[in-house]
């Protein structure tokens, strides 16, 4: 049986990471590839890379920081933030990210997914849907757009997604617990694997994720303070009887 | 050692390029037949889809098929396993050097993504030491060998998938060796191994 996911997110910008990590005994504490070595070390299942700024700064630093990563990881890793067309896409595999995640230009036009998973495979499109109240929203929450966010999965996935990255705004950084109702909603709705993301606080919350048929849980905060928290959070979900890699 | 990569246009070549180097080799990405007529053992690797990637190889796939039949030392990773069986259910035709076909996963949830666990069918040179392993899956089609006996490792995932084959100076892994950590670099050691004496 496939293993339960812990996926840790990094938020970057120009090359760096930008938020929220402060680990001690690195050098450079802002570097995201060391930063990454730190979590795979530690047992994160595979890691998340979010261009905060893509669109804003160009993707060059990005491109350096994949592949270099893609160099030194032994861990898949996906690469979002703004990725608008096909060739951005494009760039971004080529350089050596296993997946990339595309928001708001999949919402946008769905057919974007179509000719990504025609010429990459599904296992390597993510759709990142961002979801408050049920309806979808982009541009980091503050745009709503007139969709329930089920129904979007379910057209994501029909188009060529091949995972999905659902992150409930209602729930993000509350620390108070993945968003159940959606999860289960979206695991329900589609056949591909569902990353739920926004609100985990502590190993229970990733077991609920998890319970309502999520494959992988997305984890931020919790785990930027201290990277050892990955090791904890998979020891605790196993203690607690889930399949996860130790 | 020198390992050829047949580049058939796929593009990402350097996560395995780099797994490779970790593991000792000197690895080269080429489209040049002669090359990868001469090496010791050559990779195909990649993502994608097998009629893309059968069309990509160009000359490369006849210089494979002479490779195959001379005994020479050839490692398939994913679509690159896909690539040496025959009709695939996504369309197109790999090379069919091996008899069978690729099929779609029948599982609740595909793509199968995510780390799995090994389970060795036999002795076998390429899978020493990683039964029972963790290794990191990404694909919706598996290859589905007329011969059970080619199968040197499976994985359950809604059902036995084939996780490895095995089968004279042919190796193929649907799994990315590149990465599945400690595991994914134990089995580029064992392929390494395994095709100089292969």
């Amino acid at each position: 049986m496939v293993k339960k996911r812990l996926i840790p997110c990094l938020d970057v910008t120009g090359g760096r990471v930008v938020k929220g990590v402060r680990f001690e005994t690195l050098r450079d504490v802002g570097d995201p590839v060391e930063l990454a070595q730190r979590y795979s070390d530690v047992g994160a299942d595979e890691l998340v890379f979010l261009d905060i700024t893509a669109t804003v700064d160009g993707r060059g630093p990005t491109l350096e920081l994949v592949e270099r990563a893609a160099d030194r990881l032994t861990i898949p890793f996906t690469v979002g933030g703004g990725i608008s067309c096909l060739e951005d896409a494009r760039s971004l595999l080529r350089a050596g990210a296993d997946k990339v995640a595309v928001n708001r230009a999949a919402f946008d036009d769905p057919a974007l997914l179509t000719e990504l998973a025609a010429e990459f495979g599904a296992q390597a499109v993510v759709c990142a849907i961002d979801s408050r109240g049920g309806r979808v929203v982009t541009h980091g929450g503050r745009t709503e757009r007139d969709a329930d966010s089920v129904a979007w999965a379910r057209e994501a996935v029909a188009r060529g997604a091949g995972e999905l990255l659902v992150t409930s705004i209602d729930a993000d950084g509350t620390r108070e617990g993945y968003d159940l109702e959606l999860t289960a909603a979206m695991a329900e709705a589609v056949d591909v694997p569902v990353i739920a993301s926004g609100g985990a606080g502590e190993a229970r919350h990733l077991a609920e994720a998890f319970a309502a048929g999520a494959e992988a849980a997305l984890v931020a905060s919790i785990v930027h303070e201290r990277p050892e928290r990955v090791q904890e959070l998979k020891a605790e979900l196993r203690e607690a009887g889930w399949n996860v890699r130790i | 050692m020198k390992v050829v990569l047949a580049d058939y246009g796929a593009g990402n070549m350097r996560s395995v390029c780099s797994a490779l180097v970790r593991a000792g080799a000197e690895p080269v990405v080429t489209t040049d037949p002669a090359e990868v007529a001469d090496a010791p053992l050559v990779v195909v690797a990649g993502v994608g889809h097998v009629a893309q990637a059968a069309a990509g190889l160009g000359p490369l796939a006849d210089v494979l098929r002479e490779r195959v039949a001379a005994g020479r030392p050839v490692l398939g990773i994913c679509v690159g396993l896909q690539l040496l069986f025959g009709e695939s259910e996504e369309g197109g035709e790999g090379l069919g050097l091996l008899g069978g076909g690729v099929r779609r996963l029948t599982a609740r949830t595909v793509p199968h993504m995510g780390w799995n666990e090994l389970a060795c069918a036999r002795q076998s040179r390429i899978l020493d030491g990683l039964d029972g392993a963790d290794v990191y899956f990404a694909h919706s089609y598996a290859v589905q060998p007329d011969d059970d006996e080619l199968v040197v490792g499976w994985v359950d995932h809604g059902g036995s998938i084939v996780a490895a084959i095995e089968n004279g100076a042919l190796a193929g892994v649907q799994f990315h060796p590149e990465r599945s950590g400690a595991a994914g670099a134990r089995l580029l050691e064992n392929v390494l191994q395994w095709s100089r004496s292969a």
